[in-house]
């Protein structure tokens, strides 16, 4: 990723089913070598994007250009991307080195060289040996590596992936979403995954593009999407976040001065506000469960506390998280807690001081 | 419980009329063995006479030739014709789609007489001679129906994305199709094939109608049984015939169930993952 040349560009690409709109303008430039995710709900035009970029479906209006090369009329066969689809589309028929060589056979290559590739690619994604098998004697993620390996064969500028990991066991998962990230940086080549788990989204992109209703509500690194989520619909897709009733006070040198109901009035430096915002706009803060405390002894100190009761708990082990509710606001707030030897639960009902800091805030319009 | 003790009505039923369906068709190789020109019981020896009969016949090659001809044309024509229609009303959604389809399944249920006369009078005013093509004609238009049910369903098993991977390797169209999509519904194919030559085969009432001067198969068999002499050799023809019809259908049935397997297994890999 030293390079930051664009390899796909999107301009204002959409697409109409009809009367319906799947996609109203979606702009985009994904980087080569990155690893790209779109993200979002269940219908929100993920594959539909997908699919564009791969040249099964036309855009309604808008352009898509791969490598600087406008892709208006160019069909998937002649488009320098590779799909690794949902079901795995494996050729029944077919054995896994044919499955595999099926593309390079397209291309009239000698039967040594297809043979030499086809082994090399085997050999990426761990299954020397199996490409006498045939399709219906593998397992899902036998099945989903030799779709990967359908597309890496081929050497294309992209390879694109719609939801590969969704058939797997959760074990299965974790383990490919490790080896298929390895393999991506190793190979350099810009991978471009959907996905509807963030999880799986933030711990395997280098950018993520989070889709709703058609159009990208956030473009960031796994980072700041966390962090500063642009939205509040962004911030509660992707991980848990507490909101809070605030209004500008006043603005000063030192910056924005808040007035946050549950946690009184607290002052954040420009820097704080994101750019385009206006301070007067703002209507709520958000907090992480994880950027607020609990302070059980009488000595635990924090930049800033507030005075609260426990509603509830749950406990998940390592973790657990409280319902607490704060003062002036209605519903209550989730806190997550590190469980460390010697600390019991607190009781539903007993009062506890809770501590946050200043740059943990996220503001909200 | 009762089963082994009460007679069951609806088994004699059954019974009843399984017989009335077959007595008449098990008849047909009894009496092309017995060893005498009259039909009828009780029955007196075994030959295969009747057999040699038809050996030597000369007219009655020309109208196997006819109808093997005839059978082998109108299942080509009438699969290739299914495989367009099964293939665009299982990909594509088009106004009318119900409608059309409909339409093109009619000659199913119509009455055969009926087909047989209409289509005889167009030609007429067209000033068609009749000859073996308007046969197939006929035929084409009664076995594409039957061609089309039969790939509708093996084409409907068929996984789009299968294709969609093929042109996204770099295949072109007709690529896709030669090394994907013929492969996975070549048992529907061959199904289809196998039950238009039998069905074409044992056409009566159209090829009567429409043949000219060269008869088919059951054409012939129809004029022999003016000739009481000649009726045990048409019971020979008749057990030949059936025997091969029943092979035919049998394989037709083994391809379309080995399709409905291959697609059966690639559906539920696809499915299985979800
Ligand atoms: N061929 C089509 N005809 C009509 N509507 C379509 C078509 N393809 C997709 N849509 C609609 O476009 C919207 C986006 O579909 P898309 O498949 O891109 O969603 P997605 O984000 O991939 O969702 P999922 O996570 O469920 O796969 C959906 O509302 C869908 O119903
Ligand atoms: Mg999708």
């Amino acid at each position: 990723m030293s390079t930051t040349k664009p390899i796909i560009e999107l301009r204002d690409v959409r697409k109409s089913f009809g009367a319906f709109e799947a996609l109203k303008g979606i702009n985009a430039v994904i980087n080569e070598g990155e690893f790209f995710s779109l993200l979002g709900p269940s219908g929100c035009g993920k594959t539909t994007l997908l699919r564009m970029i791969a040249g099964f479906e036309p855009p309604t209006a808008g352009d898509i250009s791969i490598d600087g090369k406008s892709m208006d009329g160019i069909a998937a066969n002649a488009r320098p991307t590779n799909m690794v689809f949902q079901s795995y589309a494996i050729f029944p028929h077919l054995s896994v080195a044919d499955n595999v060589g099926y593309g390079l056979k397209t291309k009239k290559l000698p039967k040594a060289d297809i043979k030499r590739e086809v082994d090399g690619a085997l050999a990426m994604v761990d299954l020397v040996g199996y490409g006498d098998r045939g399709a219906h004697e593998l397992s899902g993620g036998q099945r989903q590596r030799v779709a990967l390996a359908r597309a890496l064969v081929m050497r294309p500028k992209v390879i694109l992936l719609d939801e590969p990991l969704s058939a797997l066991d959760k074990k299965l998962r974790d383990q490919m979403q490790f080896e298929l990230r390895e393999l991506q940086k190793s190979l350099g080549i810009t991978f471009i995954l959907v996905t509807h788990d963030q999880e799986e989204a933030l711990i395997m992109s280098d950018r993520i593009a989070v889709m709703f209703e058609g159009e990208i509500a956030q473009l960031a690194t796994p980072e700041e999407l966390y962090r500063r989520p642009a939205t509040q619909r962004v911030a509660s897709f992707i991980g848990v976040m507490n909101f809070l009733e605030a209004k500008l006070e006043s603005s000063s040198d030192q910056g924005v001065t808040l007035d946050i109901a549950a946690l009184g009035n607290v002052t954040l430096p420009y820097q704080a506000v994101p750019q385009g915002m206006n301070p007067a706009q703002i209507a709520k803060v958000g907090i992480r469960p994880e950027m607020l405390t609990l302070l059980f002894d009488p000595t635990d100190k924090a930049e800033n506390e507030v005075q609260a009761e426990v509603v509830s708990s749950d406990y998940y082990g390592d973790m657990t998280y409280y319902s607490v509710s704060l003062p002036n606001q209605k519903d209550p707030v989730i806190i997550s807690m590190r469980n460390t030897a010697g600390r019991s639960i607190a009781a539903p009902g007993s009062p506890v001081r809770v501590g946050w800091g200043v740059e943990s805030v996220v503001l909200f319009e | 419980m009762k089963r082994g003790t009460a007679p069951n009505w609806l088994t004699i039923y059954a019974v009843a009329y399984m017989v009335f369906l077959y007595a008449p068709v098990v008849l047909l190789p009894l009496f092309a063995f017995n060893d005498a020109t009259i039909i009828a019981f009780p029955l007196s020896g075994f030959t295969t006479e009747w057999f040699k009969v038809l050996w030597s016949t000369d007219a009655l090659h020309s109208a196997v030739g006819n109808s093997a001809v005839v059978a082998f044309v109108t299942a080509l024509v009438s699969t290739f014709l299914g495989a367009c229609a099964a293939r665009a009303s299982s990909r594509y959604s088009f106004p009318a789609q119900k409608g059309i389809t409909g339409f093109i399944m009619l000659p199913l249920v119509l009455p055969e007489i009926i087909v047989a006369v209409s289509l005889i009078v167009m030609l007429m005013q067209l000033g068609l001679s009749l000859s073996l093509l308007t046969v197939v004609a006929g035929h084409v238009l009664i076995c594409t129906p039957f061609s089309i049910a039969i790939l509708s369903s093996a084409f409907a098993g068929l996984d789009q994305s299968l294709e969609e991977a093929s042109f996204d390797l770099g295949e072109s169209r007709w690529g896709t199709f030669r090394r994907v999509t013929l492969p996975l519904v070549m048992p529907g194919v061959i199904s289809s094939l196998l039950i238009c030559f039998t069905i074409s085969l044992d056409e009566f009432i159209i090829a009567f109608f429409l043949t000219g001067t060269d008869a088919t198969l059951p054409v012939y068999i129809w004029s022999q049984l003016r000739f009481p002499t000649k009726l045990p050799s048409v019971m020979a023809l008749g057990t030949i015939l059936l025997a091969l019809s029943v092979g035919l259908l049998l394989l037709a049935e083994w391809f379309r169930r080995r399709a409905v397997r291959r697609q059966g297994l690639d559906a539920s890999s696809s499915e299985g993952l979800l």
